[in-house]
Order: structure tokens, then C-alpha cells, then sequence
């Protein structure tokens, strides 16, 4: 099977991938906007686990949590959407969440229901290193679960370095000191010596993509970019996603734009 | 004996350690690594010596209540924490962390607030030494603890409501977290109390331990015991408990007594008693017991006190609680509002809604005659004068 690294190595800087909120806007959505974004030219999808209290993240994906939580959406049930619909999904997607959701399902059930429903990596943004090597990585790796971490432009080079030593998929390079949503200033300097460090694993950019522009300067810094929050603005207010989701996409990452 | 240790990474047993995003790794990691050294300077010592002296008004009485003393058959001791400068020992910390903030050169401060008292005594700290000042404080506690809103606003702070989740200090400490994260570079979180991640939970309570340090000299002093047989104090976070505990924690002879906020009961889904309906997980930063459903939602809690309100509790208190080297009780709001009226009565004294908790353990034990029970008094009831008026 082709790793989620190579696939994103071979896709040559130009990795689009998109983050979603589970059970939101429906408690059923999540299938669908998986099937749907199967379909487009996104290259990987980030599924974020609901949680009440989503401390690195702004508003709309606090607002897309709280109703998704109001939905009745719970990790259990998203492993069984996820199963549901695995068997149709041709591109890799991953679960991110915070650490107190996995640690109330137990840390082996976790992982291993991430195997069972086709998610081979994971990012919790609160799970210290050191704990998810000791604590974590026997049964991640029973399972075949790694995890991608992430890295702000003031990281420190030791750390990213350490990171990029664990990790098999790729970075998750934060664009700015912010949480998520915010718009804020690439840091380019700092970016570009992240990606001058001869890293084993991919760069890929997010918080506060929310443009082409955004996308394509993050495809020429680095090895792609991640979009959450403009995209969950979008489908918040769509009253179709089967066509509005393709157009957002494609309008990031299409060369010709359709429409306008 | 008890066993209190801190490991290096920050955990009090299995409680504690520092599960923050990477975006606030280098400021939390700037923290655990200067804190320590700071706080021990000379400099620091003398500056923070002096505030707590002559603008705080330290050291608080150790007051012998003849009343309480009588009423319950033992030797009752109030510790004034209510009669410091802004009425609460929320100013032995907010103090520390501001003169800790100005020596590492940040010039803005973020906290978080539920009753106000931390988010007053903030304010107070950052007009004093000359640092900006931002408040955040859940919306549901801005009504109910209007007079500290005003007081914080007339010291020059920024009062942003959180609007998010229940809209009190879970979500208060959600939103000045989020505004750290976007202005790491030039502002410094000052925390309230015991929790979020390493250095936090040790900093607070190293802040705060000057109350049993004072204790313990006052007690000597007015009974030749240096060590009482109880110490009692209300915990919400658990700050004050932690600053009366801290010195009496090496005692084989003191029994320490958390009370906890029951609300309307420890069965009834409206409470904030963590620790005994709770389990262990992650807020704020902190591995700690918590109210949480089983999908790992933290769930609303309920107090009438705004300064109880909140779903999880300081890791040492965690670690306390698990090792049973202190005891935590469930007390009601009516329980907490009939020991506010009974030390009125008794003693003259208004006390905060929280620190009533703490006295409504007085009817629950089985006391010696000449048993020595300190109960800290963390602050007065100045801000509770609307719930009392309704309900006394
Ligand atoms: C007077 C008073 N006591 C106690 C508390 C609870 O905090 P902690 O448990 O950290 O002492 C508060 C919090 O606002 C308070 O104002």
C-alpha cells in the first residue's frame, strides 16, 4: 500500500488537504462530505473529532464542534461512520482531536478502532511527545496508527528534528502563532528555514489558509497546505454539498478557475 | 507521613504535566525554566516581600472565633485571607505572577476570571506594577458578579465576555488561553489557580503558601502548637486549599479538608464537585480529575458560587485526593448559604460564598475539645451581597 508520505512526495509541493468537522452540519454529514471530497482535487481529509472544549481552535471550528456535538455526534459513532463508508474511500484520511476524547475510550480501543475504520494517522495537538511514546506508541503501532505532530514557525530546530524522527507521514507546520481560523501573516523566513532542514517527512502548512493565494504560497514554501475553518464556513452555509463543495475546492486548487 | 512530591515534568503522582498545543510550547517551556530561579532571586524575594507587606496587608490575622469555638467544642481559628487588599487570596498570586511577568520582560497580561476576585485582584497587580490588562470572564458570571466586573474596569482592564460553551470559568479559561496563543511573544498568562499546565499548578501554590507559612507562626505563637489538628478550606481549583495545605503537608498530625462545591447535589447534574463525581482526563492543560460524560465531553457544572464553578481541580489535589492524604467534602449551596448566615451571626464577618463552603464542614465532623481547627477564610462576601440578599 502506498504511504501517505509517498503519496504526498509524489504529488510534488502541490498537496491540498482539507479539514471537516464530524458530525457537522448534519450528525450525518460526515460520510457524505467524505464521499464528496473523494471525489475532488483534495489529496488527503483531516476529520476532526468533535470536543467541548477545542483549546488551539478559533471560532468557527469551536462553533462547527459545539453543534456537532449538539447533533449527538461522539467519537464511537464516528468509527462507525467511518466504517460505513471506508470501503469507498480511494484517499487516505486522518482523525484530529484532542487528547481527553481518546483517553475516555481507552488508548487501545482507540487505536485499534482506527485500524478497523481505515484511519492510519492521527493528530492530537495536546498529546505531549514523551507521553506518546510511552504510553501510546505500543499499541499505535500495533494497529498501524502514527501519529503527525505539529510545529510552529518558532519551533525550536532540536525539536523539529526530534519530530521529524518519530513522524512517517509528514509535519504539520502551523503557519503563525495563532489558533486556528485566525489570518495571519506566513512567516516566510521562518518557513523557509524549516523546510531547508533536510527533513525526512513532508511540510505541510495550515491554520488561517483560506484563499489560493494562501494555498499556492504554502505549495511554494512547502509541501501543501491545509484548510479548516474557510472551508467549514463554507459548508456551514451550503444548502448543497454535492455541488458547493467540488466548486470551493476548485477554486483553491483548479488552475483555470470555474466561475468566477 | 505524607508524600508530596513535584516531578521535574510537573506531575504530583500520576496528576498534573504540561498537554498544551505546540503553539504554547515555547512560553510554557520559558516558564518551567525560569520560574524557579526568578522567584528565588533576591531581588524578586525583597520586591514581592514588601508588596505583600505594605500593599497587601500581610500577614492576614489568624483570628480565635470564641462563637465558632464554642458551638462546635473545639478551638476554631479563622485565617483573614477576606481582610487582604481586594478581598481574597487571589492577590498573593496575581501579585507574584505579575512581578514574575514584568522580570521576564512581558508587558501584557491575559486572565481568566469566574467570581472576579482573580480577575480584580489582576487588574489591581497590573496598575500597580504598569502592565496592560486583559479579563476574560464567562458572560452567565459577568451578571451574577457585577460589582467586580465595575471594579476591574475602573482599574484600567480590558473585560472580554466569553460567549463560548456554558459562558462561565471553564470557558473563560478556554478563551484566555486562546488569546495567549495569538499573543505568545509580549504577554504573560496569569493564571487564578492550581491548574492548567506545568509550572502552574507548583507556581500558584508556591505563591499562595505563604497563608499555612503564616499559619503555622501565628499558631505557635497563640497556642504553642505550631501544628493544628485541622486545616479546612473551600476548593474551586484549589489555590487557597493549596497555599493553607502547602506547609502542613509533611505533617503527621494535620488532617487536611477540601469542600468542594455539592450545588444542588452531588446526584442532581447540577454541581461542581469534581472529585466526587469526576474521573481522570485533560483540561486546561492538566491530567486531573474532571466532570465528563463518556464520549470525554467536560460536562457543565453548577454552583451558586462563581468562584466553585468549574469541572476540573488542581492535579495536587488529584494526587491528594487518590493517595487519601487529604479529604474532600461534597457541600450544598444550602449548606454553604446556612454557614454564611451562622458566622455572620456569630462573628460579624461576611464571607465569600466560597469560603462558606469551607465552614459548612464545621457540622459534619466529630471534633475534640481540644482539637485545633484552622479554617481559611479565602475572602468576603463584598461581591455575594445580591445572592445573599436573596437568599438569607
Ligand atoms: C474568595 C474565593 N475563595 C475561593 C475561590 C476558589 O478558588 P481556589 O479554589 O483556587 O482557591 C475563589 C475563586 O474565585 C474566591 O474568590
Amino acid at each position: 500500500m502506498r504511504t501517505l508520505q509517498k503519496a504526498i512526495r509524489e504529488n510534488n509541493h502541490n498537496n491540498l488537504s482539507v479539514f471537516f468537522t464530524a458530525g457537522f452540519p448534519r450528525i450525518d454529514s460526515t460520510g457524505e462530505i467524505l464521499s464528496i471530497l473523494n471525489d475532488t482535487e483534495v489529496n488527503f481529509i483531516e476529520i476532526g473529532i468533535p470536543f467541548s472544549d477545542p483549546l488551539a481552535d478559533g471560532p468557527v471550528i469551536q462553533h462547527s464542534s459545539t453543534v456537532a456535538l449538539h447533533n449527538g455526534m461522539t467519537l464511537e459513532l464516528l468509527f462507525s461512520q467511518l466504517k460505513a463508508v471506508k470501503g469507498k474511500i480511494t484517499k487516505p484520511y486522518l482523525l484530529m482531536g484532542y487528547l481527553n476524547s481518546l483517553l475516555a475510550m481507552g488508548i487501545e480501543a482507540f487505536y485499534s478502532k482506527c485500524f478497523e475504520s481505515g484511519v492510519r494517522h492521527i493528530i492530537i495537538p495536546d498529546l505531549p511527545i514523551k507521553e506518546y511514546l510511552k504510553e501510546h506508541k505500543p499499541f499505535a503501532d500495533k494497529s498501524g496508527v502514527s501519529p503527525v505532530f505539529l510545529i510552529t514557525p518558532s519551533t525550536s530546530e532540536k525539536r523539529i528534528h526530534e519530530i521529524d524522527g518519530i513522524s512517517n507521514a509528514f509535519i504539520y507546520l502551523v503557519s503563525g502563532n495563532t489558533t486556528t481560523g485566525n489570518q495571519s501573516e506566513m512567516q516566510t523566513g521562518s518557513i523557509i528555514n524549516i523546510t531547508a532542514m533536510k527533513l525526512k517527512n513532508p511540510v505541510i502548512i495550515g491554520f488561517g489558509i483560506n484563499s489560493r493565494v494562501d494555498y499556492l504560497q504554502a505549495c511554494a514554501l512547502a509541501d501543501g497546505a491545509i484548510i479548516g475553518s474557510a472551508f467549514i464556513s463554507n459548508i456551514s452555509q451550503s444548502k448543497n454539498l454535492k455541488s458547493d463543495i467540488p466548486q470551493f475546492i476548485n477554486k483553491i486548487k483548479t488552475i483555470n478557475l470555474i466561475g468566477k | 507521613m505524607k508524600t508530596y512530591t513535584q516531578t521535574s515534568d510537573g506531575y504530583y503522582g500520576k496528576f498534573g504535566g504540561a498537554y498544551i498545543p505546540e503553539l504554547l510550547f515555547n512560553n510554557v517551556d520559558e516558564l518551567q525554566k525560569n520560574y524557579k530561579r526568578i522567584i528565588a532571586s533576591a531581588v524578586f524575594q525583597k520586591q514581592l516581600k514588601s508588596l505583600l507587606k505594605d500593599y497587601v496587608g500581610r500577614p492576614t490575622p489568624l483570628y480565635f472565633s470564641a462563637a465558632l469555638s464554642e458551638r462546635y467544642k473545639a478551638r476554631i481559628f479563622l485565617k483573614r485571607e477576606d481582610l487582604n487588599h481586594t478581598g481574597a487570596h487571589k492577590i498573593n498570586n496575581a501579585l507574584g505572577q505579575a512581578l514574575l511577568a514584568k522580570m521576564m520582560g512581558k508587558q501584557k497580561i491575559v486572565a481568566e476570571t469566574g467570581a472576579g476576585q482573580h480577575g480584580v485582584a489582576t487588574a489591581t497587580a497590573c496598575t500597580l506594577l504598569g502592565l496592560s490588562c486583559v479579563v476574560f470572564m464567562g458572560e452567565t458570571d459577568i451578571a451574577r458578579q457585577a460589582p467586580n466586573v465595575a471594579r476591574m474596569k475602573m482599574l484600567g482592564a480590558t473585560v472580554i465576555p466569553s460567549v463560548s460553551g456554558t459562558k462561565t470559568l471553564k470557558d473563560a479559561t478556554n478563551d484566555a488561553i486562546r488569546y495567549w496563543i495569538n499573543h505568545a511573544a509580549d504577554t504573560h498568562y496569569i493564571i487564578g489557580s492550581v491548574v492548567g499546565p506545568h509550572p502552574y499548578p507548583d507556581m500558584v501554590t508556591h505563591f499562595q503558601s505563604v497563608i499555612s507559612k503564616e499559619i503555622k507562626r501565628q499558631l505557635l505563637k497563640q497556642t504553642g502548637e505550631a501544628e493544628p489538628d485541622y486545616v479546612i478550606a473551600c476548593v474551586g481549583g484549589g489555590s487557597n486549599a493549596a497555599g493553607a495545605f502547602y506547609h502542613f503537608l509533611k505533617s503527621k498530625k494535620t488532617k487536611l479538608i477540601g469542600a468542594e462545591a455539592a450545588g444542588k447535589g452531588i446526584d442532581s447534574h447540577e454541581t461542581a464537585a469534581t472529585l466526587t463525581i469526576g474521573s481522570v482526563g485533560i483540561i486546561h492543560g492538566s491530567k486531573t480529575y474532571l466532570m465528563q460524560n463518556k464520549d470525554g465531553q467536560i460536562t457543565e457544572p453548577y454552583s451558586i458560587s462563581a468562584g466553585l464553578d468549574y469541572p476540573g481541580i488542581g492535579p495536587l489535589h488529584a494526587h491528594l485526593h487518590e493517595t487519601k492524604q487529604a479529604s474532600y467534602l461534597a457541600i450544598t449551596d444550602d449548606e454553604a448559604l446556612k454557614a454564611a448566615k451562622e458566622l455572620i451571626k456569630l462573628d460579624g464577618i461576611i464571607p465569600a460564598l466560597e469560603s462558606a463552603h469551607a465552614f459548612a464542614v464545621l457540622p459534619k465532623m466529630k471534633f475534640k475539645p481540644t482539637d485545633i481547627v484552622v479554617i481559611n477564610l479565602s475572602g468576603r462576601g463584598d461581591k455575594d451581597m445580591d445572592t445573599y440578599l436573596k437568599y438569607l
